[in-house]
């Protein structure tokens, strides 16, 4: 294991993949579970969201279900609906220990109906405890709230804790207002009383255009624009001084790559010299709230162009503060095997592969 | 005696004092509009350009009582004088950029453009301008363009950065095309008509987080102009990205040909990558560049912009970016000095070249 070259077969043992998406293989498997007073609503009006169409997103995929092509199962169900399959494709063919889900389907915190919407996320949480964990232990969950039902977070946090079997609060990085905001002080006091960080998979409906120059056209956009919106999450958490008053939170950004961090963090300390009497709240400068309290995921990998400078970034954002996830079972999945392979040492890969997961998540990964 | 270098400033301010410096370049009917109405005593600065925080005079540069960059001999003295620049351009942001009438927003930048050609560009021979004009209305942008591009002075066309539509959409590409076939460079410049967030999440708290937010508003800004095919229609059109940070551009560019390899069917027009259509067709000012000054960040940046072509001197006066005479940090070495402060820019403007051919400053 000293060679920084590892054959495919000699991955480390033990990885954690931060970022699975289960998808439920009809919709029933996440409506048992909804309460019959919103069985019966979701049967006759549904998802309601401050989107173009009802039932889709609103620039269409490349692939249905923004899957892998051979991510279907073999036995015709859809792609991360079939537990065997996803052992077979991902967990045992990379030797993966853990495996944390992501449940993006359905959209439960996005929902107008703020009661069906948080109805929908404690019935999400319940398929994950209740059906994906048992049948497969190496998983863990993510609590999934809705940030604009702050008292119904709150309970739910308490509820799902209490529980067990989840290593995180997820919240949508889109929503209303910028994360950071005053309103949502409660999901985010509640995460850290209990011991959660927060997982900020990229996803959301907050009815703002994706842009501050409005709507893109493609999807080629929608998909880059991810990134600029992972960049305002993180201005927003820092800037209004969540991690001040909360110092013990950490947050992890999943799916948006991490080589704009540098730049990000420039900008915000040369903004802060200039307008830090704005800001009184902050007691130091941007980037060290940005360097104690964020993490980030693999997927989809950052490719500059010249090999040197992936791990150049790695170790300028931090080679701690960086997660292995791969995104399956998605089209833009990254293969553990293929990943950080060039100049890069093999304590350096089992910090990113296992070990800082292990640190990030502590005991809730056990 | 051999030539000297004509150092060239791609990024200064001229602020419209108020709306009421514009009734002489009104036409009547707009004179009167605005006299009746008191639309001559509103402020329309800007949410996106705030004058009222520290960013945005330099101490030693605030005029007194005023918000600086509104008077032609100050801005001779505080910058041009001690400075040594021989040239600079004048990017004015105003009402007329952002307005709702699109009659009335044309009738703003017309106005605006005639009081920079008469009370900036006539008094001082070192100036040149941007020609404002209205994307509200793309057939009134063009007419602008029109009307001003044969005053040589104005030697580019200005728009905001954030407005009603992604800059790429076809809906612009008159004006995109209007600028190509005179050699005029547009220059994309910070600044809102906030018909939308100032980012996808939301309305931020703070003006820090408007200003560190506008380099994503230059992203998403480029990568519309990218996808769209604005470069594969215009092959000859030059994009200044103009006051934007520039160091967000290397890791965008990585980012952005990552996705393309997987999706640029869905684009088929893009045919090259779209690091290479952004070191062909983009410019960047240089103030307020986002890294950190020491020369082995500063080579770095360099290396991974892929480019030497691509940077062009400002100073941004008079916002406060830098303190002391430095515009240009001295990690930056002598041979890449040159190309910023010199061949860069005039590679950029055809028409500053023709002029300094005209007068034999080219060394």
């Amino acid at each position: 294991m000293n060679s920084p070259f590892l054959a495919a077969s000699d991955l480390l043992s033990g990885l954690v993949d931060c970022d699975i998406h289960p998808l439920p293989a009809t919709p029933d498997d996440i409506t048992q579970f909804l309460p019959r007073r919103w069985q019966e609503h979701a049967r006759e009006y549904g998802s309601h969201l401050r989107s173009v169409y009802s039932n889709t997103i609103t620039h269409p995929r490349m692939t249905p279900y923004t899957a892998r092509l051979d991510a279907w199962s073999p036995r015709g169900g859809l792609p991360g609906s079939d537990l065997d399959f996803m052992r077979e494709q991902l967990l045992d063919r990379f030797h993966f220990a853990r495996g944390i889900l992501q449940p993006l389907r359905p959209a439960a915190s996005a929902q107008r109906n703020l009661d069906f919407g948080s109805a929908l996320c404690g019935a999400i949480n319940e398929w994950q405890t209740e059906v994906l964990i048992p049948q497969e232990p190496r998983l863990r969950g993510s609590i999934v709230v809705h940030p604009e039902d702050p008292e119904a977070a709150v309970a739910e946090i308490a509820r799902c804790a209490a529980k067990g079997g989840f290593v995180q609060v997820s919240l949508p990085p889109r929503g209303l207002e910028p994360l950071g905001r005053k309103r949502y002080w409660p999901v985010l006091e509640a995460a850290a009383a209990h011991g959660l960080p927060i997982g900020l998979h990229v996803s959301g409906i907050g009815g703002h255009a994706a842009t501050a120059g409005g709507w893109p056209s493609y999807y080629i956009e929608e998909h880059h624009s991810l990134v600029q919106m992972m960049q305002a999450v993180c201005t927003s958490l820092i800037v209004e001084g969540v991690f001040e008053r909360l110092p013990s939170l950490k947050v992890v950004l999943i799916e948006s790559g991490f080589a704009w961090v540098p730049a990000l963090r420039s900008r915000l300390d040369r903004a802060y010299l200039r307008l830090h009497s704005e800001v009184p709240h902050l007691k130091r400068l941007p980037s060290e709230y940005l360097r104690d309290h964020l993490w980030f995921t693999t997927q989809p990998i950052d490719e500059p162009e010249h090999d040197d400078d992936l791990p150049d970034l790695c170790a300028d954002v931090g080679w701690d503060r960086i997660m292995l996830s791969t995104d399956y079972p998605h089209w833009d999945f990254d293969d553990p095997s293929h990943l950080l392979r060039r100049g890069v040492t093999a304590e350096q890969r089992a910090l990113v592969f296992r070990d800082n997961a292990h640190a990030f998540y502590g005991d809730l990964l056990a | 005696m051999a030539a000297r270098t004509a150092v060239i400033d791609c990024d200064v301010h001229a602020t419209l004092p108020n709306m009421g410096t514009l009734m002489p370049y009104l036409p009547p009917y707009w004179r009167e509009t605005f006299e009746f109405r008191g639309i001559d005593a509103l402020d329309f600065s800007l949410t996106s350009d705030p004058r009222n925080t520290p960013l945005h005079v330099r101490p030693d540069w605030k005029a007194k009582g005023g918000g600086g960059a509104s008077d032609v001999s100050a801005l001779g003295r505080d910058l041009l004088d001690p400075f040594g620049i021989d040239i600079a351009i004048l990017n004015c942001m105003h009402a007329g950029l952002v307005a709702f009438s699109e009659d009335m927003a044309a009738a703003m930048c017309t106005a605006a453009n005639e009081w920079i050609s008469q009370e900036w560009l006539d008094r001082d021979r070192r100036l040149r301008a941007s020609i404002a004009v209205p994307l509200q209305s793309p057939d009134l942008a063009v007419a602008e363009i029109e009307r001003r591009s044969g005053d040589a002075r104005f030697v580019q066309v200005l728009i905001p950065v954030s407005h009603e539509l992604p800059l790429g959409r076809r809906t612009y590409w008159p004006i995109y095309r209007a600028a190509a076939m005179r050699g005029l460079p547009v220059a994309v410049h910070a600044g809102s008509a906030m018909r939308h967030a100032p980012t996808s999440t939301g309305w931020p708290s703070y003006f820090l987080e408007d200003h560190v937010g506008e380099a994503q508003a230059f992203e998403s800004a480029l990568l519309s102009m990218v996808s769209e095919g604005v470069f594969e229609e215009f092959p000859d059109l030059i994009v200044v990205l103009a006051e934007s940070g520039c160091a967000w551009l290397p890791s965008f560019i990585w980012r952005a040909n990552k996705t393309w390899r997987g999706l640029r069917v869905e684009v088929p027009w893009a045919k090259r990558s779209p690091g290479e259509v952004i070191r062909k067709h983009i410019r960047l000012t240089t103030q307020p560049l986002d890294v950190p000054m020491d020369l082995a960040c500063v080579e770095k940046f360099i290396a991974q912009l892929g480019s030497e072509d691509m940077l062009l001197l400002s100073t941004d006066y008079p916002h406060w970016n830098f303190d002391g005479q430095a515009a240009l940090a001295p990690a930056f070495g002598s041979k890449l000095r040159r190309r910023i402060m010199h061949d860069n820019p005039l590679s950029t403007y055809p028409r500053l070249r023709e002029q300094l051919q005209i007068l034999g400053d080219v060394a």
